[in-house]
């Protein structure tokens, strides 16, 4: 598959660099500031460099790359709330030339998941977003593979800073100011950890949930909300003390979205430790199906977002 | 009071106890004081709960009220009763509160949940770091009766909500399953 890359973050660089290995070509790569556009692929080891080194990609028009050659366009911008822009509109540009689209961007899927829905019916490309919830997780695939509505609900861990602070809480009886710095020492936790730690970020991915499992229009809007701000150490030494600990649980059940710190026993398997994410599906006739490991990081997310592209290449054959 | 309420009748109370010497017999008291008829004591010594606690069943005979009387008095002593008579406290629901727990009067709080008249406390514990004027948190175990955890959560976070209290819920009400 010729490969469209847009956004040159950790997610999108990744993306660039392992396609070769996954047997696709990356013929457009794109930041906000710049291009490179090659129909025969581009060269990404040197555009990763210059990104690197100059902050640019290439020396095209990041304009241009919207209407160059590709059969998926990866959109791998950051993502934004309320229209979800531009994200957006690049999915759009896609779909209306009968492109594929791969989401690592969860605004578009989030905010606009009934205008994409739409778009996507009147084109011939396909919208796909596996790496939207829970990084490398086969969250995604995996309700697709059972059927929507034999999935009756979720709950777990979907946010791997809002994870590594509780659990640094809840071993070291430390307070979240404390672990914080700690976890922006460590590069766990961005400078700015506002979505990650007011439980926005794992809002939006119990909101695409909620999407596919109740095909509806949900945004960010429908979902209630509790961070992990205030918690205090020693409420996490008090849920120690009982065998149990805190986690911030996204709960997608009954047509609501729910992201609340709660307590779970410690051995809990929605109770990861450390950056790692972990989900319960309840399942018809299968009971509780659980999945785990690294929910966010370049590289583990690209690996989704490489799956997607794969699976579009399966059906065009 | 009615011909009913007067006449003994024999009920089962189920108990939790803290491994420690003494606490079988510190269990046993309030039955005798409240008037209860001890009719036999299965104390499972070898078989402790998932939590660290020896179950133990008595029976006992004694009036409705009186039993009433005996299962408040075992719950004033911090005594887990997960069954008592045919009332089952069979769900155990465990919250954690902060906020300024003693300022808002952290006893009214513990009697209003117990008011709700489906859950009981059966168990606290509280940490002050900063003294009784800060912020503090408090863990609080209660039994509830089967089929009454939502009812008991939602009172939860009403007067949470009015006495400007964190609560942190568990995932699946009743915690251990």
């Amino acid at each position: 598959m010729n490969v469209g890359v847009l956004g040159a973050g950790a997610v999108g660089g990744s993306v660039v660099e392992l396609a070769e290995e996954y047997g696709h070509t990356v013929t457009v790569f794109a930041d906000s500031q710049s291009a490179v556009v090659d129909p025969d692929g581009i060269d990404a080891a040197a555009a990763l460099s210059a990104k690197r080194t100059d902050g640019r990609v290439g020396s095209a028009d990041p304009e241009a790359a919207l209407d160059a050659e590709y059969d998926v366009l990866v959109e791998a911008t950051p993502t934004t709330l309320g229209d979800a822009e531009p994200g957006f509109s690049h999915v759009r540009t896609a779909l209306e030339r009968d492109r594929h689209v791969v989401l690592a961007n969860k605004g578009p899927i989030a905010e606009r998941y009934g205008d994409i829905r739409r778009l996507e019916a009147e084109s011939a490309g396909t919208v796909r977003f596996e790496a939207t919830v829970g990084g490398a997780l086969p969250v995604i695939s995996t309700i697709e593979g059972f059927g929507p509505s034999r999935v009756g609900s979720l709950h777990g861990v979907l946010n791997g800073t809002a994870n590594f602070i509780l659990s640094r809480m809840s071993a070291e009886g430390l307070d979240y100011e404390h672990v914080l710095v700690e976890a922006q020492d460590l590069g766990v936790a961005e400078t700015d950890p506002t979505f990650d730690v007011d439980g926005t970020d794992t809002a939006l991915k119990g909101v695409i949930v909620a999407n596919l499992l109740f095909e509806g229009e949900y945004s960010l809007e429908d979902a209630s909300i509790e961070g992990i701000q205030a918690l205090s150490g020693n409420m996490l030494e008090l849920a120690r003390e009982d065998g149990q600990t805190v986690r911030l649980i996204a709960e997608v059940r009954n047509g609501n979205i729910r992201v609340s710190p709660r307590l779970v026993p410690r051995e809990s398997p929605v109770a990861p430790s450390g950056t790692h994410n972990a989900v319960q599906l309840t399942v018809e006739d299968a009971g509780q199906v659980t999945l785990s490991g690294r929910g966010a990081g370049g590289a583990e997310t690209a690996t989704a977002v490489l799956a997607d592209v794969g699976r579009l290449g399966e059906n065009r054959r | 009071m009615s011909e009913a309420e007067s006449s003994v009748q024999s009920y089962t109370l189920r108990l939790e106890l803290v491994d420690e010497p003494g606490e079988l017999l510190r269990s046993l008291k309030p039955i005798a004081e409240k008037g209860g008829n001890l009719l036999s004591i299965f104390h499972e010594r070898g078989n402790v709960t998932p939590r660290g606690y020896i179950p133990v069943v008595v029976d006992v005979e004694a009036t409705p009220d009186r039993f009433e009387k005996i299962v408040e008095a075992l719950s004033q002593t911090n005594i887990n009763v997960i069954q008592a008579g045919t009332e089952r406290y069979s769900k155990e629901l465990t919250v954690l509160l902060s906020g300024h727990l003693i300022n808002t009067d952290f006893s009214n709080t513990l009697s209003r949940i117990q008011e709700t008249r489906s859950a009981t406390v059966t168990d606290i514990s509280i940490s002050a770091p900063q003294g009784s004027t800060e912020t503090s948190s408090a863990r609080v175990r209660m039994a509830t009766q089967a089929g009454s955890k939502d009812e008991v959560l939602a009172s939860i976070r009403e007067i949470a909500e009015e006495k400007d209290l964190r609560i942190v819920e568990p995932l699946v009400a009743g915690g251990h399953t």
